[in-house]
């Protein structure tokens, strides 16, 4: 078998994974076996990629984006000797690695990637799970108390909200959470927080809930109730 | 013959893990079946004790898995009910003095030759849990109707999922009847729709509990009472048979075949299915 293509190093910063030559789709497939190999070690991390002189298009990019995103990972920078990845990488707004630099990047702030996909997660979520995707997250189930949900776009949640829930996560105020039942320990929009007044959390049901949405609205978290019309 | 591993678990630790695998093991014993008990609380043994069996120890569990005695040697046969025997944990060792494998192994033995396999399990979520739940086919998880104990047993089930375990059953010890009445207490039905996981029983708070496990005779055999009852009838189930939910303890069981049904699909309405309008 010829020598792998994908390199994968711990660094001070975080993981950085340097691809080399071959199909794209393939360097991508076997990015996807690496990171489901050890998942522990990537979740929430912040990977610094290299690409070396590959011409990559913007959808290309953004394919490597979302499957990182699916294993929690985020793209903190790209490095790239090419004019036309770099180009790709100012779209997706991802920042750009100047050369050598990748042990000493600064903290990381990286903006919303243009993630249009979302994640379904089809179960109740527990204490001690976490979930996180770059997109927006629908969880049909519950969010129990001391599970966490971190989306970069939209939570919704067919559901008991009564854990964590964080929609926005890379700075997106405009993102909205909405559940049949909101009542987070805690919820974060952008870069705002509220945390639930009740102290509802671990009680039975109450059936007097009524599905709500929570948005900013000048300067703060509000929450307001649907109505059917 | 061919029995079943059902390793018994909580988050919390004292919640009665360990009453709850010596009335099953006795009841099932009772009924007539093979039962060993493995108690996996290494250096905090006390399965031996609530069994009454602790003068009895020779050998145990990490000298079995070491090697320093066949598995044979180290069980203790119960003297009343000859169907029924107890491996016990070592009270020198630490937890991680055995491996997921060498349970496994000693469990797989112990299966070869016995209907049921209990793994007692010590607290906490660590070495010794992953160890205990490891080697399954069945587990029992073990909480009082207490929040703090939910939430930890909450965590516990997450973890069996997470390990690629058919989710467990659920059992609720202590419960309180008169405190429930009042609205003290979660009920059944709170602590089942947040679990969202199958129940196997509920049983009552019955200081005979105690004073029992201080004798060393498990009281499942006990006609008279309550918490006996809970405890065969638990062990039926297990069985395989379906026995009616005790109303005393048990209220509203009727909501929670729709619970579950719901919960297994990820949600938790309650409320009944609405036709939609079909188009012709
Ligand atoms: N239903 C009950 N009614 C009254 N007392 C009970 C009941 N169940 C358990 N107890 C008592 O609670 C105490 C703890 O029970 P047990 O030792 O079975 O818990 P455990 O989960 O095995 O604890 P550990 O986590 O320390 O192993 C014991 O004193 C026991 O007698
Ligand atoms: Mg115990």
């Amino acid at each position: 078998m010829a020598e792998s293509q994908v390199m994968i190093k711990g660094t001070r910063k975080g993981p950085s994974i340097t691809l080399g030559e071959g199909e794209w789709k393939s360097l991508l497939a076997e990015v996807q076996d690496r990171l489901s190999q050890a998942p522990a070690f990537f979740r929430n991390s912040n990977v610094h990629v290299n690409v070396g002189n590959r011409n990559l298009s913007t959808d290309e990019l953004r394919w490597l984006v979302n499957i990182l995103g699916q294993h929690s990972v985020r793209l903190a920078s790209l490095r790239t000797d090419s004019e036309v990845s770099s180009s790709a990488a100012e779209t997706l707004q991802i920042r750009l690695a100047l050369p050598e630099s990748i042990s000493d990047v600064p903290g990381v702030r990286v903006p919303t990637p243009d993630v249009s996909e979302g994640l379904l997660v089809r179960r109740t979520l527990r204490s001690g799970q976490l979930v996180q995707h770059p997109g927006h997250i629908v969880v049909v189930g519950d969010i129990n108390p001391g599970a966490e949900v971190i989306a970069g776009g939209d939570v919704i949640v067919w559901g008991r909200v009564r854990g964590t829930v964080q929609a926005g996560a890379l700075g997106d105020s405009g993102s909205i959470v909405c559940a049949l039942d909101l009542a987070p320990a805690q919820l974060r929009i952008g870069k705002l927080i509220a945390i639930s007044p009740e102290e509802r959390v671990g009680r039975g049901a109450d059936t007097s809930r009524k599905p709500e949405v929570a948005f900013v609205q000048d300067g703060q978290i509000v929450a307001e109730p649907w109505h059917p019309r | 013959m061919s029995g079943k591993i059902i390793t018994v678990t909580s988050g919390k630790g004292g919640v009665g893990k360990t009453t709850v695998t010596a009335n099953l093991a006795v009841a099932l014993a009772s009924m007539g079946h093979s039962v060993a008990a493995i108690d996996t609380d290494i250096g905090l043994r006390n399965l031996d004790i609530v069994m009454g069996l602790e003068s009895r120890i020779v050998y145990d569990l990490v000298d079995v898995a070491e090697g320093r005695c066949h598995l044979s040697q180290a069980l203790i046969k119960d003297r009343q009910l000859p169907s029924l025997c107890l491996l016990p944990a070592s009270q020198t060792s630490n937890k991680t003095a055995i491996s997921p494998h060498e349970l496994g192994l000693i469990a797989a033995e112990l299966r070869a030759s016995n209907d049921f396999v209990f793994i007692d399990s010590p607290a906490g979520i660590e070495q010794g849990f992953q160890n205990a739940i490891s080697t399954a086919d069945q587990i029992i998880i073990v909480t009082t109707p207490e929040v703090t104990a939910v939430r930890s047993a909450d965590r516990v089930i997450g973890l069996i999922e997470t390990s690629g375990k058919k989710p467990g059953q659920l059992i609720i010890n202590r419960i309180r009847p008169a405190m429930v009445r009042q609205g003290d207490m979660l009920n059944t039905y709170d602590v089942i729709e947040f679990l969202a996981i199958d129940l196997l029983g509920v049983i009552p708070d019955d200081e005979a509990i105690i004073i029992a496990a201080n004798k060393g005779k498990p009281m499942s055999g006990d006609p008279t009472s309550l918490a006996g009852h809970a405890f065969r009838n638990i062990a039926q189930r297990l069985t395989g048979e379906t026995v009616p939910f005790l109303p005393i303890l048990e209220e509203r069981a009727g909501l929670w075949s729709r619970v579950r049904a719901a919960a297994r699909r990820g949600l938790n309405s309650l409320s009944h299915p609405r036709k939609m309008g079909s188009r012709s």
